[in-house]
């Protein structure tokens, strides 16, 4: 559809169209004349034609013909790095252009050059194309890559590849993968005994296209079944009930991990409140905006990483995590000093000051960082999933998230109950007056406490800012959520808030399942409301007099 | 006596206020509102907009004015807050006497600001895509209309080098535009003989952040046979968790595309685009088109956002709801200058027809009855480095269908907004 | 606790006050204004114009809100963080009766709210029933709040949950309602809500008679909740409820049971909000969702905080002054004004316990002592 452009182009499109069609035809002229004929730089050119479907056939002769120059063009076609200029195409390989036939360096200038374009259609072509002849690759990881590509999404076209390669393939675990390719490749087979291969080869490896291509041999076409053949109907019906049966296990994980990593969001979101209200009593409205600053952090770093040690990029994290709690910390310490310890004991005047801070920090983070969500990238390696099951793919950053939050949680454990500190914390929230007495600087213990729960948010921040936007609002999303976790959990302590996230995460997951998102939203709130009409105190809370007020 | 001395203080003090208010005004500017959200959930959005008016009337302003009077803008901030956006909109008529007001984003909040405008006939010009189903004579809409943007970028889906998709999924934010947009999009599948069942409608409240339900849930639609892509009009703040979960879960833009209309340069910022390379959006502008228009328009976003001081100014972005402005504005002055005044009536007979060179390298019109703008539609595929590669665009700018012929009953409208 | 003793001592000598206040008001609501913006040429100074009367009746509406808020706050010592509900509801059920007065006017044509055209519904769901009559919008719109909040009180203060915790499940209640009415099958109009009301009783709705009728309207409704929050308050009742505010459990020791003290009062404020929204509504034009935000019903809160609690005139104090602060600074400084209203917030709940009455008396009392 490249076809239609601006009239000033029309005619110079019109020209390289009609070149292009000569140039097709003339490849397939060729091609009939001597099939053995190595191809021309001229022929490549089809790569770059205005049509799709001539790109295709471009693409399919150069598999064919020259499998070895094809491995070098075409990924660096389907990356878009490659370009045309008049009658050669150019190509990037390891930061350097270079032609694409001779493979020389060339002088020219990329950035000046238009790019192949190509689109979902033909990236889906290149990358079946490409590992069909990795398949035949000599390293071995390059062959399992391949494989498991392909027994994703390999059709009837790729058979041919997939004959060759198991005809010489002798690992085993790229053997199976290539079975399940062989399978689904095969399954349209018009020989009924390939089609009852192909049906057992799927039955083992239970993944969503499997049940597609097994039902699509159940239907029925008018009053003929589609699939003709009585046993390998028979064998289908086998087939389909034992993937199903499988796909439905890992929807049911994946449900399950959901819950778990909402769980663990809510977890991070709430245990800095856990501290800073859990047990200092002090309602911090302002709580969003240290996540906030967290994630800011997160970005922050991750600018410095980009322009001072760019080969580090992707440890960019580990760093933004002290950042984030130091800078957490120290907003989250002067806020104590300045305005919140002048309120203890009024929580609800506490309430009213914080928001107002609250809006002050909002409307901080837009003079400086511009009102808009900025950019913070996954590390490589926190991007894509880990595949347990076919269709039960674990996303890296939820999972390494949830240890994260487990992390967070036994080292704010061990800071309460092993440390110096965390017994003067713990003593000034029993009996403030007592502490005093027996010489605990009670000022400095809630200036230190409340920076380590700003601190907490800050990191819950970084751990946010790889899941979801970091703008200046983000932390108001949270700020009721995470007041509703520490609550339902009990005040005062962390068990009741690592239970009650794990709750609410999991039971929002399931009710989002079947009554969609927004009903489960509110059916949480309504279940949290009655909850805490059973249990004024939360579902954790401490026995005893201490509790009262 | 606290209270009556002070009760008679504060009544006084209010009088006062109500008072003066009315007094202040300019001789020789003609002054120009701008009604965006520079706090709250649409910031986020609108502040790009509100500099890309200044510029546009700095730029004007610099180029000798409007009738040989400069424009003075009067910025205010409605909040995010819609009878906030009333009641500033009344504030711009009544008290600044503003000749015309640019502004807007949400539906909602356009549909908050309708009743003052035609009750102080005042004129507004809105910037951004939207659903449809209005007419109104005081408002001039260079935003596209669903004929504009949804049914050209489906049709593209469901042809070869769209991928083919037989199957769709249209999923968007719970409110006005998604809804009407995914009700005309029905009725289009429909009418191009796709089945019910292979269409599955989901909606996500304001501000969804977590997308791992309802990416499961495609996965499991698009499991269930023949090809499937995603129509997606989530609204501005939640695609960045949406297109994050969809990079880590594997859904490949060569498996399942997702076409967005609310997606744009802006919010990509926010994205790590790598993963989503193959992805489409549809719009009329892209930052991406090569045409002098657009390297000056370009240039001159850049320019005033490091003269502003704007932060991350060297990384700004222009897109479409932001070119809509700048050819409004132009539009705007283009019209008084035909009309030889800023006077509303005279103003909005003269804007039929206008012409404009725009920045998406062709020369757009508004339509001689409609008020919407004849705008070319392309379909942009996500590039690595967050800009979109133009896979397909229509040969020329089409003409709006504010009424589409999709809804029911829409047939009885008229093409016109009702006169005063 | 002393100077809530001292703010409410020298509001016993307001009586004479008091009523000079109120007649002003009455004069100033009822005759003043209306003249003002009628019969005055609008180049005059003294013209008071169309944007002067809708602000200032919003917030008057605003300021019945804050009345009833001072109520269960400042005398009973509930911090309510879900306000906006009430207001809202109340609003959404004069809106309802405003949507219906469309008639056949709307983009549709047809005798249904546009927004029901749209999700083709053919009649109105059954809890329309009734909307078409002004008198039963004037009771739903204070039945409705009242009823959620006899019933979420009843279990509320029946569990004897109080202070932050109270405060937080507010907020919940709010925060939940919202996303109930975000959605578009709940029946009200998802986001957009109601708006693009024409007509009210019969009479247009932006005729400037009906805005100024309207205006009038909520300085008296504001009014009558100022005087019957000034009976209850005066009353033994109001005392039983400055009590709990204090102690709750002496009170209990003393015989008194606080669950029917607190229940009557907070239903009773819930009303008052329900009756400020539907005044509310048709001079905004619009109702929708974004009322039940946490932000705004938190916004309440300030209102209150700000002007002083615990004082009834404090609290309309309080509205009015933070929403003019809002309306000048949106404009004078559209990109700064959030840390003028942040630090404002700051600076009142750390140096002004008392809010700016609070100020005012304390200035009193100085000036006050030398002469005496």
């Amino acid at each position: 559809m490249r076809w239609i452009v601006a009239p000033k182009n029309a005619r110079r499109a019109a020209v390289s169209a009609l070149i292009s069609i000569l140039i097709s035809a003339l490849v397939v002229l060729v091609v009939l004349i001597h099939p053995s004929l190595a191809i021309q730089q001229s022929d490549i050119l089809g790569l770059a034609a205005d049509d799709s479907s001539e790109k295709i056939v471009a693409i399919g002769k150069l598999a064919e013909t020259e499998p070895r120059l094809a491995l070098r063009i075409l990924p660096a076609m389907l990356a878009g790095e490659l370009y045309r200029h008049e009658n050669s195409l150019i190509l990037i390989e390891n930061g350097q252009a270079r032609d694409a036939v001779s493979g020389q360096t060339t002088p020219l200038d990329i950035s000046l050059l238009e790019n192949v374009m190509v689109n979902n259609r033909l990236r889906k072509i290149l990358a079946s194309t490409i590992d069909g002849m990795r398949l035949l690759a000599e390293d071995r990881g390059e062959r399992l890559k391949a494989a498991q590509n392909l027994a994703q999404s390999a059709t009837a076209a790729d058979l041919p590849f997939i004959d060759q390669a198991m005809a010489r393939e002798t690992d085993p675990a790229i053997r199976r993968q290539l079975q399940t390719a062989w399978g689904k490749a095969a399954i349209g087979s018009p020989d009924a005994a390939t089609r009852l291969k192909a049906i057992a080869a799927l039955r083992d490896e239970a993944d969503p296209s499997s049940r597609q291509l097994l039902a699509a041999l159940m239907e029925k076409d008018g009053a003929t079944w589609r699939e003709t053949d009585e046993s390998a109907r028979q064998a289908a019906r086998e087939a389909l009930s034992h993937v199903e049966g499988r796909l439905a296990l890992g929807d049911n994980l994946a449900r399950i991990f959901s819950g778990l990593s909402l769980a663990s969001i809510l977890l991070l979101a709430a245990l800095g409140l856990a501290i800073t209200y859990g047990v200092m009593g002090v309602i911090n409205m302002a709580h969003g905006e240290l996540l906030m600053i967290g994630a800011y952090a997160a970005f922050a770093t991750q600018s410095f990483f980009r322009a001072y040690v760019p080969a580090y990029i992707d440890w960019y994290p580990l760093a933004a995590l002290p950042a984030a709690f130091i800078a957490a910390a120290v907003v989250g310490m002067m806020l104590e000093r300045l305005v919140i310890r002048h309120l203890y004991g009024r929580p609800l005047e506490t309430l009213l000051a914080t928001w107002g801070l609250s809006l002050i920090l909002i409307q901080l983070a837009r003079v400086i960082f511009g009102p808009q969500n900025v950019e913070v990238a996954n590390p490589t390696w926190m991007s894509g999933g880990l595949t347990v099951l076919p269709n039960l793919l674990l996303p890296w950053n939820r999972l390494i998230i949830i240890v994260f939050a487990l992390a967070v949680l036994f080292a704010m454990w061990a800071v309460l109950n092993l440390t110096r500190l965390g017994l003067f914390v713990r003593a000034v929230t029993q009996n403030r007056a007592m502490s005093a007495c027996v010489g605990v600087a009670t000022g400095k213990i809630d200036m230190l406490a409340f920076g380590l729960g700003s601190g907490v948010a800050g990191l819950g921040g970084v751990a946010l800012s790889q899941i979801t936007n970091v703008g200046p609002d983000m932390g108001q999303n949270y700020i009721v959520d995470s007041f509703m976790v520490v609550v339902l959990g009990g005040v005062g302590q962390l068990a009741g808030a690592v239970w009650a996230a794990l709750g609410l995460g999991v039971a929002t997951k399931f009710l989002e399942g079947w009554a969609g998102a927004v009903v489960a939203k509110i059916a949480i709130l309504a279940i949290i409301i009655i909850v805490i009409q059973k249990r004024p105190q939360g579902l954790f809370a401490l026995k005893g007099r201490a509790t009262e007020n | 006596m606290a209270h009556g001395r002070l009760l008679s203080l504060f009544l006084g003090a209010s009088l006062f206020l109500g008072a003066t208010a009315s007094f202040v005004q300019a001789a020789d500017t003609i002054k120009v509102g701008i009604l965006h959200s520079l706090s709250g959930t649409m910031a986020i959005s609108e502040t790009a907009l509100k500099e890309t008016a200044l510029m546009t009337i700095a730029d004007i302003n610099a180029h000798g004015g409007v009738l040989g009077k400069q424009l003075e803008p009067v910025v205010v901030d409605p909040a995010s807050n819609w009878p906030l956006f009333a009641e500033k909109a009344r504030q711009l008529l009544a008290q600044d006497k503003v000749a015309v007001v640019f502004g807007c984003w949400t539906s909602v909040s356009r549909k908050s600001v309708l009743p003052v405008f035609s009750e102080l006939n005042g004129l507004l010009f809105y910037p951004v895509q939207y659903e449809g189903e209005e007419l109104e004579r005081n408002v001039f809409y260079t935003g596209a209309a669903p004929n504009q943007q949804a049914i050209p970028a489906v049709e593209y889906l469901m042809s070869e080098d769209g991928g083919a998709a037989k199957r769709f999924v249209l999923l968007g934010t719970d409110y006005v535009y998604p809804r009407t947009t995914n009700k005309i999009l029905r009725a289009f599948l429909k009418s191009k003989g796709v089945a019910d069942e292979d269409i599955m409608e989901e909606y996500t409240p304001f501000g969804h952040s977590d997308y791992q339900t309802i990416i499961a849930k495609i996965k499991k639609f698009a499991g269930a046979g023949k090809k499937t892509c995603v129509v997606s009009t989530i609204n501005g703040d939640s695609n960045v968790p949406f297109y994050k979960e969809l990079g880590n879960a594997g859904l490949k833009a060569t498996d399942v595309p997702v076409v967005a209309f609310s997606v744009g340069e802006e919010e990509l910022r926010g994205v790590d685009s790598k993963p989503l390379i193959g992805h489409l959006a549809a719009w009329n502008y892209f930052e991406s088109l090569k045409n002098p228009e657009n390297s000056k328009f370009i240039k001159m976003y850049k320019e005033w956002a490091k003269s502003r001081n704007l932060p991350g100014a060297d990384s700004v972005v222009t897109n479409d709801p932001m070119e809509a402005t700048f050819i409004g504005i132009h539009l705007w002055k283009q019209a008084v200058e035909k009309a030889k005044s800023a006077d509303v009536d005279t103003v909005i007979a003269a804007m039929a027809g206008q012409q404009f060179n725009a920045p998406d390298g062709f020369t757009i019109q508004m339509d001689e009855k409609n008020h919407h703008l004849h705008k070319p539609v392309f379909i942009g595929e996500i590039r690595a480095d967050g800009q979109f590669d133009v896979v397909w665009k229509t040969k020329g700018p089409i003409k709006a269908q504010p009424w589409s012929p999709f809804i029911a009953g829409n047939d009885q409208k008229k093409d016109e907004p009702d006169a005063k | 606790m002393s100077l809530f003793n001292l703010a409410s001592t020298s509001s016993q000598n307001g009586a004479c006050g008091a009523q000079i206040a109120t007649a002003a008001m009455v004069v100033f609501c009822c005759l003043v204004a209306p003249l003002l913006h009628l019969a005055v040429p609008e180049e005059s100074v003294f013209h008071l114009s169309d944007y002067c009367i809708t602000l200032f009746g919003k917030i008057l509406c605003y300021a019945i809100v804050a009345v009833a808020m001072d109520l269960v706050w400042g005398y009973a010592g509930i911090l309510s963080l879900g306000h906006g509900i009430f207001f809202a509801l109340g609003g959404y059920a004069f809106g309802m009766y405003l949507m219906r007065q469309i008639g056949t006017d709307g983009v549709y044509h047809s005798h249904l709210p546009d927004f029901m055209v749209f999700l083709d519904w053919k009649e109105l769901p059954w809890y329309w029933f009734g909307s078409d009559h002004f008198l039963w919008a004037v009771v739903l719109a204070l039945a409705v709040p009242g009823a959620l909040a006899f019933v979420f009180g009843f279990f509320a203060f029946r569990s004897r949950i109080k202070g932050v915790y109270f405060s937080i499940i507010t907020q919940a209640l709010t925060f939940a309602c919202m996303l109930l009415f975000f959605r578009n099958e709940t029946g009200f109009g998802g986001n957009n809500g109601f708006t693009d009301f024409k007509r009210i009783v019969g009479f247009s709705i932006t005729a400037p008679g009906t805005r100024v009728t309207l205006f009038a309207l909520s300085g008296l409704a504001l009014l009558a909740a100022l005087w019957l929050a000034r009976f209850l308050t005066r009353a033994k009742f109001g005392r039983v409820l400055q009590a709990i505010r204090d102690a709750e459990s002496r009170v209990m020791f003393i015989g008194y049971n606080p669950f029917g003290f607190k229940l009557l009062v907070w239903t009773l404020s819930a009303m008052l909000c329900g009756l400020a929204g539907a005044l509310y509504v048709p001079q905004v034009g619009i109702i929708n969702p974004g009322e039940m935000s946490p932000a705004a019903s938190i916004e309440i809160a300030v209102w209150v905080a700000v002007g002083g609690r615990g004082r009834l005139i404090g609290a309309v104090l309080g509205a009015f002054i933070v929403s003019l602060a809002k309306s000048w600074f949106t404009v004078s400084f559209p990109e700064y004004w959030l840390f003028f209203l942040g630090a404002l917030f700051v600076v009142v709940t750390l140096w002004l316990p008392n809010g700016v009455l609070g100020l005012v008396n304390t200035i009193k009392v100085r000036h006050a002592a030398p002469e005496s």
